[in-house]
This record gives structure tokens, sequence and C-alpha cells, in this order.
């Protein structure tokens, strides 16, 4: 990397910390939480429950409000309606998010205009306030906080719900507060890495991880660490190439999987 | 006295009835072997007995019942990287249970220490079967109830699970519930036997219960023992 590129990349970081911190903390949030998404099978999942904000960002910048907000109040209404679906019908949560929530992403693309819905898909640089910079650590110490104090729980539901249940679980329970974190977890990446791909952000992290780790503490620590490291040199390409930050940190997310890949066929 | 009582037990699943009106009580250290066919509701009044499906009738519990519950089998993909220490953790640290009774239970079921590191989904199905036994008595259960213990282990550990498990009743005055297609274990183990075909044909002492006319209803056919195979996905019926 040439001088003026480093320059480049520590000028943002300097001008934007706020930005930059909030996007790796978020990357250690969704690491931990790809790590009990995938075990639950919530792979597939978890793209729809992204999509789910753009209907939200895009009534909000129509109505001149934070677009987070717009995006918060869709994804808790639709984690609403996953979680009581799931508990009525039975169905399992990847085919009612994949049926009932990629038609957010149509209406939400419709609602959304021009440069705000490329913005909104795909992520970008946008100023950090320093209120979005503490509420939005508060939220992701509270994420990881949960998942890391509930992590024997959560296993245990995931691995055996009947299990859990004899064991004192309350496993509704703990399934909505999963969800609430993992849409926590999604609003917290929109803007770093845009509805489209902040899934990715969750999941391939955490598939790094299952090809490398055995234990359930590997998965997490991988992840986490898979995750920080996805955004960090994802930034910094998209800055060096001026591209959007989302697909950049998608895409070394994803080549960090193939090389994983090589690992797992070596074992 | 009594541990369980249970009056007219009924479950629906959208409006069918896989189970109906089943009534009978437990007295503590009765070990209950639960048989009948496929698709009789015996997995499913275990759920209602663990409050995991909505049924209608009376489950009573005695207050102090502490349930130790081993599924016929657990499916875990084969690429998760759980070590059977963290299985087992995740029970330790829901009930808060001292984590030096796992090397006691090990013993119990003979089952190596080293185990405890080897990923859950890559030890055999008779490993399998015992660590969900030592996931089961974890906290000092004195209630067992046991789908299928054996349903998907070979003969040759089939009998050391039997035989661990009636040492267990024994050791630690448990009472124990065991859903089998085995009727020689019934026999050999079981004090009280229930037959359910979706509803309660029979419930006594086996001795007495089990006439040649009560199997035949509960099978559909004559027959002195019920095989199971799981890995033909087939059953087997010797006269």
């Amino acid at each position: 990397m040439s001088t003026t590129t480093n320059m480049a990349i520590i000028t943002f970081i300097t001008n934007n910390p706020y930005y930059v911190l909030l996007a790796l903390s978020t990357a250690v949030a969704a690491g931990i939480l790809g790590a009990f998404a995938v075990m639950r099978r919530m792979a597939l999942a978890s793209d729809p429950i992204s999509h789910i904000a753009l209907p939200g960002l895009g009534l909000a910048l129509l109505l001149k409000i934070n677009p987070l907000i717009g995006a918060a109040a869709t994804l808790l209404v639709g984690a609403l309606l996953i979680w009581s679906f799931e508990k009525r019908t039975g169905i399992a949560t990847e085919t009612l998010i994949g049926v009932v929530f990629s038609l957010a992403l149509a209406i939400g693309s419709i609602v959304t205009s021009g440069e705000e819905l490329i913005d909104a898909l795909l992520g970008n640089y946008s100023n950090v306030s320093p209120t979005e910079f503490f509420v939005g650590i508060a939220v992701v110490i509270a994420i990881i906080a949960f998942l890391l104090a509930k992590r024997q729980e959560l296993t245990l539901a995931i691995l055996s719900p009947d299990l859990a249940e004899t064991s004192g679980v309350a496993t509704d329970r703990l399934n909505l507060y999963f969800l609430l974190a993992f849409v926590a977890t999604v609003l917290l990446g929109l803007r770093f890495v845009g509805v489209l791909l902040m899934g990715s952000l969750v999941i391939i992290p955490a598939a790094v991880a299952k090809n490398l780790a055995r234990s359930m503490r590997g998965m997490i620590t991988i992840g986490a660490a898979v995750a920080v490291a996805s955004v960090l040199a994802g930034l910094a390409g998209a800055i060096y190439l001026h591209l959007p930050t989302g697909p950049a940190i998608v895409t070394v997310a994803a080549a960090i999987f193939i090389l994983s890949l090589l690992k797992k066929q070596r074992d | 006295m009594k541990i369980l009582e249970v009056r007219d037990l009924s479950v629906y699943f959208d409006n069918t009835a896989a189970l109906e009106n089943v009534s009978f009580d437990v007295e503590r250290e009765d070990s209950l072997a639960i048989i009948g066919p496929n698709g009789a509701g015996k997995t499913v009044l275990f759920r209602a007995l663990l409050g995991t499906v909505p049924y209608q009738g009376e489950i009573k519990w005695a207050g102090d019942a502490r349930i130790g519950y081993v599924p016929q089998r657990l499916t875990i993909e084969r690429a998760l990287p759980l070590t059977v220490q963290e299985f087992l953790n995740t029970k330790l640290h829901i009930l808060r249970a001292n984590p030096s009774e796992v090397k006691s239970l090990l013993e119990i079921v003979r089952l190596q220490p080293a185990i405890l590191k080897r990923p859950l989904a890559k030890i055999s199905s008779g490993q399998l079967q015992r660590a969900l036994i030592v996931f089961a008595l974890i906290g000092n259960p004195n209630v067992l109830l046991f789908d299928e213990p054996t349903a998907s282990v070979d003969p040759s550990s089939e009998e050391q699970i039997y035989e661990t498990l009636h040492n267990l009743e024994d050791q630690r005055h448990l009472t124990t519930l065991i859903i089998s297609h085995d009727l020689s274990l019934v026999y050999r183990y079981a004090n009280k036997v229930l037959c359910l075909s979706g509803k309660q044909l029979c419930f006594g002492v086996p001795q007495e219960t089990l006439s040649t006319e009560t199997l035949n209803k509960l099978y559909g056919a004559p027959r002195k023992y019920y095989e199971h195979h799981h890995e033909h996905g087939h059953n087997h019926v010797h006269n």
C-alpha cells in the first residue's frame, strides 16, 4: 500500500473516529451473534431479516426523520411477527422469513429514492454523531452481554428445545430475545454494510468459524475476530478504491471464507 | 407415595388426537415401562409430561420432583464444533450444579473423561446415548424419563445401558419412566407397564397386565417380541 493510501485511511480514521469504532464494535456483536445464527440454521434467513429495514428507512427519509428510527421500527415489527408466527405455526423461521419478508425489499425499493437507496442498500461513509455513537455502543454492549450471559441456554435451546425446556430454559422468551438481538445488530450495521449485505456480516464470519473451530468457545472467538478483520480491511479497501463500504467488507469476509475452506479440506 | 398423577390426559395436533383419555399414577421408585406400536403416542405422552406440548386433562408432579430426560436421539449437524464438555456445561450452568458431578457420572455410564474434549457430533451413537444419560443426571434428578434409550445403539451397548439404568435406579432411588419396544426389558426391569395405542389399553403390573389378548390388541397381531430397527426404518415382529 502506498504512503498516499495509508494517509487517506489514517485521515479517515482521524476524522471519523466514532464511525470506525462503532463499525468495529458492531462487527464483534455480529461475529458472536452469527455463531448462534449459523447453529440455528438461520444462514438463509439473515438476509431477508436485514431487508425488513428498507421500507422503514424509505418511509423515514420521506417523513424527514432519522432513517435509523424508521429501520428500527420495521425491524422490531418484523422480529415480533417472525416470533409469533413461528410460535403459533411451528413453521421453520427460515421459511417464514423467506416468504413474508423478502417482500419488504420490494416495498422498500419503491419508497426509497435514487442515491439514498444505493446508500441504504450498500452502506456508506455518513458521519456518526456523538449521540448515535454512544447509543450504538450501549446497544452493542447489551447485545454482547446478552449473548455471552445466555450462551449456555442459547446453545442448548438450539441443540434440543426439549432438553432446554426440561432443564428450565424458557425457550419462547429466549427465541424472542435472540431475534431482537439479531435485528438490533442488523440495525447497527446498516450504515456500514447496507441493507443488502448486513446479513452476510453476521453469517460469513460465523461460517468461517464453523470451518476452523473445534469448540463453541472457539467458534464465537473466531467469528468475532473474522468480522472485525473483515470490517477493518473492508473499510480500508473501500477508502482506497472509492467503493461503497458494504461490498468491500463482505468481499473481504468471503475471501477469508474461501481460505477457511482450504484449511477445512486439509483437516 | 405418588410422584406423578395423570388424569384424562389428551393431546391433539390439528384436531387429530395423538393421545386420548390416559390416566395413571406413578409411585416413588417405580419403574414404569410405556409400550405400544409406532405412532401410539408414547413420545407425545413424554412431551406432555415434560410440558413441551399443549394438553388437556391433568398432570400433577409431586412438588419435589426433579426430572431428567433422555431423548430418543439428538440430531446434530456433523460440522458443529460443540464438545461433549460444552454440551454438559450448558446444564451445569443453567442448574448451577457442581462441575465435579460430571466425573462420577462418567464413571457410572462407563465413559472415559477424554471424551469430554471430543465434538459431540463425532462420538458414536452408544457414546452419545451415555452422554445424554450423564446430561439427564446432572442436578441430581429423582425422576428419569427415557425415550427408547437403546433405539440407536448396537446390541452390545444396549445391554450395558439397561444394566446402568437398573443400577442407577437402585443406587439413587430413582423413579423411571421408560418408553420401549422391547418386551423382555419390560418383564425384567419394570414393575409397572402402560400400554398405549393412541388411547390407554392397559396399566398395571406387567406379569398380570400383559395378557396375550392385550398384546394382540396392542400390536394387532399375535407376538412375543417387538423389535425396532431404526437403521432399516421398519419394524420386525418375531413370533
